[in-house]
């Protein structure tokens, strides 16, 4: 095959597609890079995870440990928790993927949600990229249930406590909870033994091969679509102004994945991440103070935390247990808002109904900058609220007060944001003043011989 | 860009600071301000101890009931009985509870109202020996004796899951409880890890050697004090309390570090003016 | 491409790209304040050719380093595989290969702004042209509804056989959320498996316990014990008798999300700590009372810890007296408690 590209040619007619692509035009911003950081950070989660799988035992059956981790010899753990310990101790390597794997996790969905802020606030969800924006929010929520699914595996402490919420969760769904939670776990919680395997074969099969194929439409679309743009010299509706992919757009973001993938790896072998030895196994019996889930979790636990103690009975029978207003509702509000944000913004906010393929920036639409600051602002506060009792801990902010200050917060925060970003934004159109680029006026002062410079 | 960037770098120090001071602070600095009824020490140190080697235990006592009277008498009384809504009695408590609170500076409180936390002493080691003394001749347990080499680390990590981790968390770095802020242990000696076991200071529940052995205790202790130095072999601890700091780095450190990359990677402003804002007049 | 071509050498100097960076970047301010007349279409394309000779030694120097820093950590991996060590050097050479990448994007290869036209959907002749195909496939068939609803039958049925196997995942059996192993007479016993006696139970401590011969980590079984002082119990009337000498025994397991109470908030001085003694939920810190039946003093839990009646048995052992006074952990819909 002495000219690969002839080759596939002759044979597949590829080199028309290969043309196609290399001279795709991709218009230069740096907000549209965090998709690509979420991408990479996948990349990097597939890379990695699939050197732990060659290693991971799903299994919840018990072996007596006898590993480096002296703590813990002679102890009856699961073989999940005592195969997740030796791949961190006795595998080469095996620590640094496990961490890299739990950091690019942890990016991966703070990338997402970046992508998501830049798309909400810019409009770029509107005609035609409505379609890309509702596979986008379905890859938020699957990402975080991924997640879930990993930081459950390992049977450790934090993972057992974590999934003991998860069922009672499920547990509190009206109507089907409790025969599907029982289904889910093959029982009530723990669980069969079995259950291990279906987490398992859900974190490292059905939602990664979800998760690729959502991504794969995702990409195909906006090649489809071109991507979108900010108003410029010479960028018109019916145009794409930037840079080719062939040469400097694809160098560019080959060196982009090469940085996502040296920051995640410098931080796992460097900063220590759920280091499970320290954690214990888990017994349905035993709990760690102040148990948290990983942040992209932390507004739901926010909102079981500050869900007053209401749960509907009727004639001695529970209709609505307390998790579900928290854990299935709230949630269930925010991604519905999201998903309906499209039609909303065309209906209420912008009424606008027509096709865009140039971006706003956010303050060229103020009513919807601050509704969508007010909405995000309410899930910050939640998410806050999570954490209150290690607010407690470092401030010694009294945490029953903490409680009822952030059940406050999140009814009032959402207005003053709302009104305070809509403010904003008005006196930035007005100014055209650069809130990123910093400030462009010079300092005066008073030198000796009493003159001024600048 | 370069400003931008200045404020990108100031905000990841400003995050890592938090973290760094979220890792290692702690509600011990929130007590770290001395009560307010500490008594200057009435004799230089080497006199006490002088002093010290001819007198009978009588004197001790003496001593220690006078520091008793100026220091502790206005909560728990003249004569240690407690004052309703103040202090508790504590007779009985004996030399257990007081060598305690006494050495880990828990006592004397800021106010009746105020939880103990874990201070600088208020009292010279003669002076809280002179009172552990007078407060034991009420009656009590006596200073628990501690061998934590003597204890398996094994069952002390299971004893420490099953009875102490729920407030101290697993790896004893401190919690809450509605009510009161749980101490981290590390500071902590073997002594006093035995003594708050049998004491149950505040609101912790205390046990007795019906619950919890001495050898139980010695595990105990072992584990406690293997957690001031835990195996971080997977780098920087952060904090070793699990998610939170863990999302902090994460946001704090990686995303800002990428953000930085995604804004030199992302446009060609390096060699071209920076695109003016409003109607697009840029030239890329 | 809408464009035209102007290819221009870069300067050949790092000082003479600066100065002309800043003359650009000022003639830019300037232009910004003049704003750019309206009207006539301005075309953006352009194209620079030419790479500076610093930055192809720099992207050399730095895919020596990265290649380098590759082979450091292949070395490391087989003779000192340190986690940290490892971290650095792939670290290092992920960054160093990111930079150069960077650098070439950026200064080796040509800078092109390119305009591309972008393509319109939603051709309405091209929409009627597909339904009236989809019609003409349909030609000649007379029992269209029918078909039509025999379709979805045939397709309701598949669905249904290939969810089924779905069934399989659990018993679904409900019985099984409210079985403990508690019954009169089984004796509670601490984690070694030793009964556990009164006298060990001592007020303003917890112990946990669980039934004799059960499995340990199934949610009926473990169980809380404390002991408060008589005068302090309120129990409803009904439990008058659970409590032997004021021990007390609940459910571990939160009733609002299944995580074990491991808190137990036990005042020391009473007479300066207003709040009584209280078991704690370290995931959402609910609250319960121990001395009235585990009312929900604070937090989200919806209803009382379940208690298990206690007696002493004649050899001091702590015994169940009956069963939970309800369903153990949290409740799900149509529960009865």
């Amino acid at each position: 095959m002495s000219d690969p590209v002839a080759f596939f040619d002759e044979r597949l007619g590829a080199a028309r597609g290969i043309r196609f692509v290399l001279s795709y035009v991709f218009p230069d911003h740096w907000s549209f890079l965090l998709g690509e950081i979420a991408l990479y950070s996948f990349v990097t989660l597939i890379a990695t995870g699939t050197f732990l799988a060659l290693f991971f035992e799903p299994s919840l059956g018990h072996v007596v440990y006898h590993g480096g981790y002296v703590a813990l010899q002679g102890e009856a753990v699961s073989s999940a928790y005592a195969s997740t310990l030796r791949m961190s101790s006795n595998v080469s390597g095996g620590l640094l993927m496990r961490q890299t794997h739990h950091w690019a996790a942890l990016v991966f969905v703070a990338a997402i949600t970046l992508h998501l802020l830049r798309i909400v606030f810019t409009g770029a969800f509107r005609k035609p990229r409505d379609v890309n924006y509702f596979i986008g929010v379905t890859l938020l929520a699957l990402a975080i249930l991924e997640g879930f699914a990993g930081y459950s595996l390992p049977d450790d402490l934090l993972s057992g406590m974590g999934l003991a919420i998860a069922w009672a969760v499920a547990m509190s769904i009206p109507l089907i909870g409790g025969p599907f939670a029982t289904a889910l776990w093959g029982g009530r919680f723990p669980g069969t033994t079995s259950f291990e395997s279906r987490l398992y074969i859900a974190h490292v099969f059905v939602i990664p091969m979800i998760l690729a194929a959502l991504i794969t439409v995702h990409l195909a679309i906006i090649m489809i679509q071109r991507h979108s743009q900010f108003p410029g010299v010479g960028r018109r509706e019916d145009n794409v102004v930037g840079t080719p992919l062939w040469p400097g757009y694809a160098l560019r973001s080959l060196g982009l994945f090469a940085a996502v993938a040296a920051v995640l790896v410098l931080m796992g072998g460097l900063i220590q991440i759920n280091p499970v030895w320290l954690w214990g196994p888990y017994h349905t019996y035993v709990g760690t103070n102040g148990a948290q889930p990983d942040w992209y979790l932390g507004w739901l636990i926010g909102a079981l935390r500050l869900m007053p103690n209401l749960e509907i009975h009727v004639f001695g029978h529970t209709l609505v247990p307390n998790p579900f207003f928290g854990g299935v509702l709230f949630p269930s509000l925010v991604f519905a808002l999201l998903y309906a944000l499209p039609w909303l913004d065309r209906r209420w906010i912008s009424r606008d109904h027509a096709r865009h393929d140039l971006l706003e920036r956010p303050r060229e639409n103020p009513r919807r900058s601050g509704l969508a600051a007010a909405v995000f602002a309410a899930v910050a506060v939640v998410f806050a609220a999570g954490s209150a009792d290690r607010l407690f801990f470092q401030f010694g902010f009294g945490y029953e007060g903490a409680v009822w200050f952030f059940r406050g917060a999140f009814l009032v925060v959402p207005v003053i944001v709302y009104v305070l970003v809509k403010r904003v934004c008005l006196a930035l159109l007005a100014s055209e003043a650069h809130p990123l680029r910093g400030w462009s006026g010079s300092i005066l002062t008073r030198n000796a011989r009493g003159g001024f410079d600048t | 860009m370069r400003r931008a960037l200045l404020a990108l770098a100031a905000f990841v120090c400003a995050g890592l600071a938090l973290i760094a001071f979220s890792a290692g602070g702690g509600p011990q600095a929130s007590g770290a301000g001395a009560p307010a009824r500490a008594p200057a020490p009435a004799t230089p140190a080497g006199v006490a101890a002088s002093a010290g080697e001819q007198a009978a235990a009588s004197v001790a006592l003496a001593r220690g009931r006078a520091l008793f009277v100026s220091s502790c008498s206005a909560c728990h009384g003249m004569g240690a009985g407690g004052i309703s809504g103040r202090g508790p009695s504590l007779h009985g408590v004996g030399e257990l509870a007081a060598d305690f609170y006494l050495r880990t500076g828990r006592m004397p409180l800021p106010s009746p109202r105020a939880q103990p936390m874990r201070t600088r002493p208020a009292f010279a080691a003669a002076q809280i020996a002179d009172l552990v003394a007078y407060v034991g001749s009420f009656g009590g347990p006596a200073i628990p004796t501690v061998q934590p080499a003597a204890g398996s680390l094994q069952r002390g990590h299971s004893l420490f899951a099953l009875d102490c981790a729920g407030c101290h968390t697993i790896a004893a770095q401190g919690g809450i409880v509605t009510g009161a802020v749980v101490p981290s242990l590390q500071t902590a000696s073997a002594r006093e890890i035995a003594e708050a076991i049998r004491v149950g200071p505040y609101v912790m529940p205390r046990f007795g050697a019906g619950e919890l052995s001495a050898g139980d205790v010695n595990s105990i202790a072992r584990y406690v004090q293997s957690t001031d130095s835990p195996q971080d072999s997977g780098g920087w601890g952060i904090g070793r309390i699990g998610p939170i700091p863990e999302g902090m780095v994460a946001w704090l450190l990686a995303v800002a570090a990428l953000l930085a990359i995604a804004r030199l990677l992302g446009e060609r402003t390096g060699d071209t003016p920076p695109p003016p804002p409003r109607g697009g007049q840029g030239t890329t | 491409m809408s464009g035209s071509e102007r290819e221009r050498p870069r300067p050949r100097t790092r000082l003479r790209g600066l100065l002309t960076m800043l003359v650009l970047w000022r003639l830019g301010a300037l232009r910004r304040l003049r704003r750019a007349p309206r009207g006539a279409p301005e075309d953006p394309s352009e194209r620079h050719v030419g790479a500076a000779a610093w930055a192809e030694s720099l992207v050399l120097a730095l895919l020596a380093a990265a290649g380098l820093a590759g082979l450091g950590f292949v070395a490391l991996f087989i003779l000192e595989p340190d986690t940290q060590l490892l971290g650095l050097s792939l670290g290092l050479a992920l960054a160093l290969a990111g930079a150069a990448l960077a650098l070439a994007g950026r200064r080796l290869v040509p800078q092109e702004t390119r305009v591309e036209h972008r393509p319109r959907y939603g051709d309405d002749a091209e929409v009627a042209a597909v339904r009236s195909q989809a019609k003409a496939g349909l030609a000649g068939i007379t029992r269209r509804r029918l078909l039509a609803g025999t379709a979805g039958l045939a397709g309701a049925g598949l669905t249904a056989a290939v969810a089924i196997p779905l069934a399989a995942l659990g018993p679904g059996l409900e019985e099984q959320l409210r079985v403990t192993p508690w019954h009169s007479g089984r004796r509670l016993v601490d984690d070694q498996g030793t009964p556990i006696l009164a006298a060990d139970v001592n007020e303003g401590s917890f112990l946990t316990a669980f039934p004799e011969g059960a499995d340990h980590e199934q949610l009926g079984s473990p169980v809380v014990l404390v002991r408060v002082a008589s005068s302090a119990l309120r129990l409803p009337a009904a439990r008058a008798t659970w409590a032997p000498e004021g021990i007390l025994a609940y459910s571990k397991i939160c009733t609002h999300a299944a995580c074990a109470i491991s808190l137990y908030r036990s005042p020391l001085s009473p007479s300066t700590e207003s709040r009584g003694p209280a078991l704690v939920c370290p995931c959402h810190y609910s609250t319960f009372d121990v001395r009235d039946g585990g009312s929900v003093e604070f937090g989200p839990a919806g209803r009382p810890l379940p208690q298990l009646p206690l007696r002493i048995d004649a050899s001091g052992a702590l015994t169940a007296a009956g069963p939970m006074s309800g369903p153990v952990g949290p409740a799900w819909w149509g529960d009865s408690q």
